[in-house]
């Protein structure tokens, strides 16, 4: 694969440029890795005229942590904690899909209870990514009440998590083989409150948003994805979808208890950021409608089949695992000497990063604020995107 | 011609029967002055200090009441530790910005970046002086009141403009351009939503305008025409105070902080001071024209209602007003998302300009015919 290194010296005076009737002069500004709308240390160099935006260039790489190398020496276990370190609002799905790789790889067995209590927990994480999703989307485009309503059911979900895992952001919950820990006695019927609590509030994200006409020209027709270009750029989850490809680990390939759940993969029609928006605001529905159904039918077991103290043996070869995370498809790709107890490389799919650059062509010929509304409904966490 | 006799004949008759008889603090001045000339000089000093005064407290009590509205609609409580319910903050975050380090970008235009401040506070200071408290409050009742506040207004952009473009940064830049195009464009539709108030009332002066509505406010006396000029005349003054959905010169989300990226302690203070007391402008000059101002609900004819109406002293319904604006406008503040740069000039120049017009001329119409409640009352 070869890589063109355009610097920005390249652009600044394009041959040819075309000249416009104002005689205006393009200029450059530089959106983070300081901004509002960063969400962490994400730059984009922007080469604008006026209001126009002419190109986005995205600079990625002020958390980049090295995350990969770091699993080098780490062993399988203590690799999963990374994992929350990326896309911290999917901890529990990044950490579900190494620890899946290695147990294909490892051959590792697990019983229904293990994977019933993941797939409860993967999809009250994708709600409540979802929810702050919504909450920071409304900030972003200039209404600051959906932040903290967003918030506020994110806590709410958060509080579950504790009960059972005792943290919050970086759980380090699902391990190979098993769970760290058995769920709290309280779950079961305080996952049934809390769905409850959150459907309501669902419709009343509907009214308070969705419903408003300013909204709704913010978001309509901006940001045009084809499915062609998506697929091509590498775009996964509700990205992908809301462009109209109706491709989701969860369906096309089940893992954990999914095939025993109804429910349904919510598709865009033409890709613009409000057919993203309805995208990720019905699979809240979706996945209280997954949780419903699986929450009452938890088999009983034991919550590990593999002794924490035991060595894994990963044998020598490359093994490839991927899961369906609350930004779309995370793959693992692991590369093993059969010999060491670590990995002699790790290899992360994050989607964030293919998601990212899809604001370099969707931005292009629309307004700074347009940026705003269409990186917002990327839904990126930039944790995820350097790694 | 009848018609164009018939508003002056209203404004001659609302200055021959005065229910309430009106005495600004410059009349008063004036009239103290060829005898007693130190007295005058207090009043004036009094109207200055006054002024001041009203200033620093709606400062202080407006951004305390955003705060605390903004936490009702948010579900949490607000400021709650400085004094009780937190009504010490706006005092605590004063100090704090006193004593912040002023910050001069290093190639910033340093005079105009000094100014800029000033001026955007200083024109809405001005406004405040004409404004009618109540009968008896108010500093000066210019012959020209709206021409005035027109004007005046329009000096607000200056402070932003000037912000913006000494700051040396692009973000003010784009933050500066944004504003100047936006409040120009929703002057012209302020403008016209005024006029058509000026029309039925047959008078430029803000204590006038109120006497005129002694027989109903005019949102609803002018039958259509001035609940049309009101929702005009409050989208278009949103706009110009900024606020959202149209805070797009400030724009946090996309611009950082806008025009005044670059500013820090006392002078940040000052535009933000500026902010709100614009917000109190805005909403005091929709209550003046639209809602009667100090006046009482009146319903013409009906005298023993109005008498009921009337035991409720004039300031107290002044504010009523202004406070019920105020909140609609800091209700639309934490309710909506922000329009974007180039829908906010459409729909000022495509859709409230074409209306403001229409509306101007049927209003015409209706004060041409008397096509409204109790003409020539």
């Amino acid at each position: 694969m070869t890589v063109t290194v355009k610097t920005l010296n390249d652009i600044i005076a394009p041959p040819g440029a075309a000249a416009s009737a104002l005689a205006t002069e393009e200029y450059f500004i530089n959106m983070g890795p300081q901004h509002p709308i960063a969400h962490g240390s994400l730059r984009l160099v922007v080469r604008l005229d006026g209001e126009t935006v002419r190109e986005v260039i995205p600079v990625p790489g002020y958390v980049h942590r090295g995350l990969e190398k770091m699993a080098e020496h780490l062993s399988w276990r203590q690799i999963i904690h990374l994992t929350d370190r990326m896309d911290y609002l999917s901890a529990l799905m990044n950490n579900w899909a190494v620890a899946r790789t290695i147990e294909q790889a490892a051959g590792l067995a697990t019983n229904p209870r293990i994977e019933t209590i993941r797939t409860l927990m993967a999809e009250l994480q994708r709600l409540q990514s979802h929810v702050l999703w919504w909450g920071v989307l409304g900030m972003d485009l200039g209404a600051f009440t959906p932040f903290l309503y967003g918030f506020r059911e994110r806590e709410v979900i958060g509080e579950i998590f504790e009960e059972t895992i005792g943290a919050r952001l970086t759980m380090n919950y699902i391990q190979p083989g098993g769970l760290m820990d058995d769920i709290h006695p309280d779950f079961v019927r305080k996952t049934k409150q809390v769905l409850a609590y959150l459907k309501p509030k669902i419709d009343e994200y509907d009214t308070l948003l969705s419903g408003n006409v300013i909204l709704q020209e913010r978001l309509r027709n901006i940001g045009v994805l084809p499915a062609a270009r998506a697929i091509a750029l590498g775009c996964t989850g509700p990205v992908l979808r809301a462009s109209g490809v109706p491709y989701d680990l969860r369906k096309c390939e089940p893992y954990g208890v999914y095939a025993q759940a109804d429910f349904d993969v919510p598709v865009g029609a033409k890709g613009d950021c409000w057919d993203r928006y309805c995208v990720r605001i019905e699979e809240m529905r979706q996945s209280i409608r997954i949780v419903e159904q699986l929450i009452d039918g938890i088999p009983d077991g034991p919550h590990a089949t593999v002794k924490f103290g035991a060595r894994i043996k990963v044998p020598e070869g490359i093994h490839y695992g991927q899961i369906e995370t609350a930004r779309g498809i995370l793959g693992v790709t692991i590369a093993a000497d059969g010999k060491s107890d670590a990995p002699y490389r790790l290899r992360l799919r994050s989607p964030n990063f293919s998601n990212l650059w899809a604001v370099t062509e969707l931005a292009r010929g629309w307004r700074i604020a347009d940026i705003i509304a269409i990186q917002s409904t990327l839904d990126l966490v930039v944790p995820d995107i350097d790694r | 011609m009848a018609g164009a006799a018939a508003p002056f004949a209203l404004f001659a008759a609302a200055q021959a029967a005065p229910a309430w008889p009106v005495k600004t603090v410059a009349a008063r001045a004036a009239e103290a002055l060829p005898d007693h000339p130190w007295t005058a000089v207090l009043y004036m000093a009094l109207a200055f200090a006054g002024l001041g005064a009203l200033v620093a407290v709606l400062g202080m009590g407006l951004i305390y009441l955003e705060r605390k509205i903004a936490a009702r609609f948010q579900c949490r409580l607000g400021p709650m530790r400085v004094g009780p319910h937190g009504i010490f903050q706006t005092v605590a975050d004063t100090f704090k910005l006193l004593f912040k380090e002023d910050i001069v970008p290093a190639r910033a235009d340093k005079t105009l970046h000094l100014l800029a401040p000033f001026l955007a506070l200083s024109s809405t200071a001005l406004m405040l002086g004409v404004i009618p408290y109540s009968p008896i409050l108010q500093i000066s009742d210019v012959n020209i009141g709206v021409l005035y506040i027109a004007a005046v207004s329009g000096l607000g952009v200056m402070g932003i403009l000037l912000g913006g473009w000494s700051s040396y940064n692009k973000w003010s830049l784009i933050g500066a351009m944004r504003g100047a195009a936006q409040i120009i464009s929703y002057e012209v539709s302020a403008t016209l939503a005024l006029l058509v108030v000026v029309m039925f009332a047959g008078t430029l002066s803000l204590s006038g305008i109120v006497a005129s509505q002694a027989e109903g406010w005019w949102i609803w006396r002018a039958p259509v025409v001035g609940g049309i000029a009101f929702l005009i005349y409050l989208t278009a003054s949103t706009a110009e105070i900024n606020r959202t959905p149209f805070d797009i010169p400030e724009g946090e989300s996309e611009l950082t902080a806008g025009f005044h990226t670059e500013y820090s302690g006392l002078r940040f203070a000052f535009f933000f001071l500026a902010e709100f007391i614009n917000m109190f402008v805005a909403a005091a000059l929709t209550a003046t024209l639209f809602l009667g101002g100090w006046m009482p609900f009146h319903i013409g004819g009906a005298n023993a209602f109005n008498a009921v109406m009337d035991l409720v002293p004039p300031g107290v319904w002044f504010l009523g007003k202004t406070a019920f604006v105020v909140f609609v406008i800091m209700w639309f503040r934490w309710t909506f998302p922000r329009l974007r740069v180039d829908q906010l000039m459409r729909l000022e120049w495509k859709l409230l300009l074409p209306i403001g017009f229409a509306n101007l001329a049927l209003g015409a119409l209706a004060v041409l015919y008397d096509l409204y409640f109790f003409p020539g009352a």
